[in-house]
């Protein structure tokens, strides 16, 4: 027997929504849609089914390559460690441009994701291309630093050059029910990126079941995100289909209701052509061709680029690749 | 009040004493064949299978058994947990390999009625022949894991101010084509020598009685040796050795008792990537100690590294 158990109403505080407009100079009030009653509860088993059923289809030869070689056009090239340097940042932009230097006909990626730091260093590498720069921010991975600093974080950013934000939004209020916190947060800081793209990312292994996903992604659209994210890559689990397949059912919504289509970015745990290719099938069973686009869909990954490589080079050659022939990032 | 009226209500003729107890038949518990990849008992991939004959000498098998038959995807699942285990193993010491070899022995010994009840030919005075030299050969790959540095490596006299070394490494994955027979004895004798060196290994076993050499996979697996540096593979040789040879994370092969034509096929798929293949004839004797096993199988999978360090300055 399904219990629905009415979680306690917190409506935003029209207080909050002043004080961050004071500290953005202009954020409009608009009143957060209530979230409470409207997210639709999601149905577990059936969510995994669905992304099972989607794994085991098979793709092979010339629409494998399709597939795979459109991953490298969505992927967001990225080094999010304590330890980076600017000869890793430039290497990584390399590859960002020239995937296989052997095989000119590759796409190039999409954009790198890199830390604020690195941003200006990013733009200097990939001056000239079609290549974004993407910078974390907004006290990233935890995501627990008062909002005028995450504020301040983004706009120093997007000064850098940065052309994408990746935020994270506030596990703690999102699981403490304060969803007009996380709306008011996220909503701050798409006025702070300006005319960058906002990527909100939800970090799902932290939120614990699919209707607090499904709500998280709710509040990530409402609030102006242009694209959601899964995770920041530094909790496991990370990306998952099935997890995905509920962002991408949110984003179905929202589109269907308003006609605005917002993006999706799985992050974190996808290594290999196949996870790849799967993912692909879910985002075109779930919305069709129109999201099959960089502009609307993208993966995070720093350790896939090598093995679509080495499967495209499979394809070619007709011999399984060794890892040792392709750069380490 | 109402247990009564149930009670009453039941016919006489249920009440009856219970028939006599059918004499008790158990039903057959039949073992399934499997590979063993990554540390993990496998089907094929594939879902394909083999017919084999089953040891005339007892055990629990039925007349024809099936074995599973590798395919092209097995060869690549097994490379691949191969390649991840090749770090870690080259790098625990040389003692420790010795000592989760000598593990295997022991794990060999303790199941050795078993593996001579499974092997198919000779009868038992054969079997047991054969599973005490593969014990042997076990025991005689542990001593040397941490030794044959010592007969390999060298000190390079030079013309300058530097002192050169030269110290053996393993190659990474090698890929075995195990003799057909005889079939514990051959595997044992041709994949040890590798690990015991640092390499990982996939081998397709020897198909002319591949039960006892699939059974050997459970004593691997209980052994301490870390799961992916040895896997096993059942299927036919013709079908397994090009995928190997064509993989480009395979450093070496090591083949035995195949035809001419499928040694040639081997051997030029094998230079994609510069492999280094060896394709032997029949083994006279895998019994000869002198002749099947020693330093020489060791040695034919090694890199050498060369180091000069300046002196005197």
């Amino acid at each position: 027997m399904l219990v629905i158990v009415a979680e306690p109403v917190i409506l935003s505080p029209i207080v909050t929504l002043a004080t961050v407009a004071d500290q953005t100079s202009g954020a409009r009030l608009v009143a957060p849609p209530n979230f409470n009653p409207a997210s639709p509860t999601v149905d577990q088993v059936a969510v995994e089914e669905r992304v099972a059923a989607l794994a085991k289809r098979s793709l092979k030869k010339a629409s494998k390559v399709a597939g795979l070689k459109l991953a490298i056009s969505m992927m967001d090239l990225t080094t999010l460690e304590g330890k980076d340097t600017a000869g890793k940042v430039r290497a990584m932009c390399q590859k960002a441009l020239y995937p296989l230097g052997s095989d000119p006909s590759l796409p190039q990626v999409a954009a790198v994701c890199v830390y604020p730091n690195w941003v200006r260093l990013a733009k200097q590498c990939l001056a000239g291309s079609n290549i974004k720069v993407a910078s974390v921010a907004t006290a990233f991975p935890s995501g627990q630093s008062p909002l005028p600093i995450k504020l301040d974080d983004v706009r120093r950013a997007v000064e850098f050059g940065a052309d994408e934000i990746d935020m994270v939004i506030d596990r703690g209020a999102m699981l403490s029910g304060q969803y007009g916190k996380v709306f008011d947060e996220i909503a701050a800081v798409k006025e702070a990126c300006g005319a960058a793209h906002l990527k909100v990312i939800l970090e799902t292994g932290e939120l614990g079941s699919y209707d607090v996903v499904r709500k998280a992604s709710e509040i990530g659209i409402a609030a102006g995100g242009d694209f959601i994210k899964t995770s920041t890559g530094k909790v496991v689990p990370a990306a998952t289909p099935a997890v995905t397949l509920v962002m991408l059912q949110a984003i179905a919504d929202h589109y269907r209701a308003t006609g605005r289509k917002v993006g999706m970015k799985p992050a974190g745990g996808i290594r290999t052509a196949k996870q790849a290719l799967h993912y692909l099938v879910i985002v075109k069973e779930t919305l069709g061709d129109a999201w099959l686009t960089p502009d609307l869909f993208r993966f995070g990954a720093s350790t896939l680029l090598n093995d679509v490589l080495m499967q495209l080079q499979k394809e070619k050659t007709g011999n399984y690749q060794s890892s040792e022939d392709f750069s380490k990032d | 009040m109402a247990t009564k009226t149930i009670t009453k209500s039941i016919p006489r003729a249920a009440r009856v004493a219970a028939p006599a107890p059918l004499p008790a038949v158990r039903l057959t518990v039949n073992k399934a064949y499997k590979m063993y990849v990554g540390g993990a008992f496998v089907r094929s991939e594939s879902g394909r299978y083999l017919q084999v004959t089953a040891s005339s000498s007892g055990g629990a098998d039925p007349a024809i058994v099936n074995v599973p038959r590798g395919s092209r995807k097995d060869v690549r699942d097994a490379v691949l947990v191969a390649k991840n285990a090749s770090e870690g193993w080259a790098a625990r010491t040389p003692f420790n390999k010795s000592q989760i070899l000598y593990r295997l022995a022991e794990m060999m010994e303790s199941r050795r009625s078993e593996l001579v009840t499974s092997l198919l030919r000779g009868g038992t005075a054969a079997a047991e022949r054969e599973v005490d030299a593969s014990i042997d050969r076990v025991v005689f790959y542990a001593g040397f894991a941490d030794k044959f540095h010592a007969l390999v490596a060298s000190s390079n006299p030079v013309a300058g101010p530097h002192f050169g070394f030269s110290v053996p490494e393993p190659m990474g994955v090698v890929c075995v084509i195990a003799p057909a027979r005889p079939s514990l004895l051959g595997l044992v004798s041709t994949v040890l020598p590798l690990i015991a060196s640092g390499n990982t290994c996939v081998a397709v076993c020897g198909m002319d009685d591949p039960r006892t050499p699939l059974l050997w996979c459970e004593q691997l697996a209980t052994s301490d040796l870390p799961g992916g540096v040895v896997n096993v593979l059942s299927g036919h040789a013709s079908e397994l050795a090009p995928i190997m040879a064509r993989h480009r994370e395979v450093m070496a092969m090591d083949v035995w008792g195949v035809d001419k034509a499928l040694a040639a096929e081997v051997e030029q798929l094998g230079t994609d990537n510069v492999k280094r293949v060896k394709v032997h004839g029949p083994q006279a004797d895998w019994y000869d100690e002198r002749k099947a096993q020693g330093l020489g199988f060791i040695e034919r999978f090694l890199e050498t590294k060369t180091i000069w360090h300046p002196v005197g300055i």
